[in-house]
């Protein structure tokens, strides 16, 4: 079944094009890693399909997802310095759009911001403050965060950023594990393992073009070979 | 004793419940508001409020009739200007300098009946007994309001964008605030005028903000240090004969000033 598909949109910003006229299709239950170097244009993509920013052209067509199915990463939150906050609160606040009770969280999401908190090895800290933690310990929250909101759909921005080796490789570990209990995965990355391991498909962003296709294809293409040339995996 | 005789006149006893309730809903409404940037609005909101007020004199029409839909309209039109990213808060502090002028002759037009001290620092002893009750429900609406959106509006001030992309309307939380803030600044004027009820909604929570780390702690200091401000304030007042608002908003900045040494003193150690 198809989740979500865009035909002949343009992405980018007030009158700044960044992706002209391109389609794509995502596939329920698909793993698909968002590739390009810099500045080409896939967290613009991403917050394009959260409905963060508008298409400049063309709209998006969702099947069966509703807002509140969907685990998201920013890359960059824009969460002020200052703002009191336990580790909590915020891994709660990512299964608010379910929430139906009012004033408390019930029993068994509470649970659940703990286990989640724990894959992350950040148990023992959900009652400390957010903004005393380190950098890599505040992007695991927040993928906690991600996680508790995710229903179908995971979309992560660079969820590596800022992750050591062993919890970077966890974290990989859960998205492929989610993907497997049918939850579709969209991640923008620049590392080459997921792409190569979990990925089913590939979207590669690049100088304002786009290219969608299966992991396979991809590879043999001229910007797949480059891509794993680049990474160190050059076996030609 | 001092407090059991307040409490034995119906005016003292009625002033002392309306600015309880009102402390108590202008300190969690401050939170939001501190953590949104939002305190200069606040203060335009109350600027807004008194040349509202000044109008409904001269034109003798009902001051909450006049005031509630003018401030409402106002903190719509604040909240626009401050998303914008350069000038917003310059044609705020426009907007509120103006609206104090405009209001400013409308009472020295207005003449004798009214009372241009009253509007600015607000007559909480003077508060009728429908006042005090429209007072009354008006906070305690605000007040249902914020509890039971309490997460909601957490989640969209912490990070709207992630919000927005899980499905919470951030929007209409953001405008909950913007009528809730608009109420509670004109009931609020009442008791402490305009120039001193936005002090009302930041200082409890930039004192709570000092010593807890976490939102629902800084909710709970803000709302007690609101509440405990007020009453040492007006007791003080009472007791020294001063005019009430202002030593409530002095009683706030020495808590202030206390919370502030003990985050030093707590960062320290
Ligand atoms: N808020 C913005 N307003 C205008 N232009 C923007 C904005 N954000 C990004 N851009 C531009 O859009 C282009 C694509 O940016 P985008 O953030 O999508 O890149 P990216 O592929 O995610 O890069 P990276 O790998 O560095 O995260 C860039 O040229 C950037 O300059
Ligand atoms: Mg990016």
């Amino acid at each position: 079944m198809t989740l979500m598909q865009g035909r002949d949109i343009t992405i980018g910003y007030e009158g700044d094009v960044v992706i002209p006229d391109f389609t794509f299709t995502v596939e329920q239950g698909d793993y698909i890693c968002i590739v390009g170097e810099n500045g080409s244009g896939k967290s613009t993509f991403v917050k394009t399909i959260l409905g963060l920013i508008e298409p400049l052209k063309g709209r998006i067509a969702y099947n069966g997802l509703r807002g509140n199915e969907i685990g998201y990463l920013p890359q960059r939150p824009l969460i002020q310095r200052d703002f009191p906050s336990s580790v909590m609160e915020v891994v709660l606040s990512g299964c608010l759009n379910r929430h139906r009770g009012m004033f408390r969280y019930a029993p068994h999401e509470k649970e659940k911001a703990l286990s989640v908190l724990k894959r992350l090895g950040m148990d023992g800290r959900a009652g400390d403050s957010y903004q005393e933690l380190s950098g890599g310990q505040q992007q695991r929250v927040l993928l906690a965060r991600a996680l508790m909101a995710t229903e179908k759909l995971l979309l992560l921005d660079e969820p590596a950023a800022g992750l050591d080796p062993r919890t970077s490789s966890q974290m990989y570990g859960i998205v492929s594990s989610l993907n497997s209990q049918g939850i579709t995965i969209l991640m923008v990355t620049h590392d080459i393992h997921p792409v190569l391991n979990d990925a089913k498909t590939v979207f590669h962003f690049s100088h304002r073009s786009f290219y969608q296709g299966s992991k396979d294809d991809y590879f043999h293409t001229e910007m797949g070979r480059v891509f794993l040339k680049e990474a160190g995996h050059d076996h030609s | 004793m001092i407090i059991a005789e307040i409490l034995s006149y119906g005016f003292l006893a009625r002033a002392l419940a309306v600015g309880f309730l009102i402390s108590l809903t202008a300190s969690l409404l401050g939170v939001s508001l501190v953590l949104r940037r939002y305190s200069m609005i606040g203060d335009g909101l109350s600027h807004v409020g008194f040349g509202a007020l000044g109008i409904a004199a001269v034109l003798s029409i009902s001051p909450m009739a006049v005031t509630i839909p003018v401030v409402v309209a106002a903190a719509f039109l604040l909240l626009r200007m401050s998303e914008r990213d350069t000038g917003g808060d310059s044609a705020i502090a426009l907007i509120s300098s103006s609206a104090l002028a405009i209001g400013v002759i409308a009472v020295s037009l207005g003449g004798v009946n009214t009372d241009l001290n009253a509007f600015l620092f607000g007559s909480i002893l003077s508060v009728s007994r429908s006042d005090a009750i429209i007072s009354a429900i008006a906070a305690s609406v605000t007040l249902a309001a914020y509890l039971v959106f309490y997460h909601q509006i957490y989640a969209s001030t912490f990070d709207p964008a992630f919000a927005r992309a899980t499905g919470i309307r951030c929007e209409r939380y953001t405008s909950l605030l913007a009528v809730l803030s608009a109420v509670m600044i004109v009931v609020g004027m009442r008791m402490l005028g305009s120039l001193l009820i936005s002090s009302l909604m930041i200082f409890p929570a930039m004192a709570a903000m000092r010593v807890a780390r976490t939102y629902f702690s800084v909710s709970i200091i803000a709302a007690a240090e609101s509440v405990i401000a007020f009453i040492i304030g007006f007791i003080a007042s009472y007791a020294f004969s001063l005019p009430t608002g202002a030593s409530i908003v002095v009683t706030h900045m020495a808590f202030f000033c206390i919370a502030y040494a003990a985050g030093r003193i707590r960062s320290r150690l």
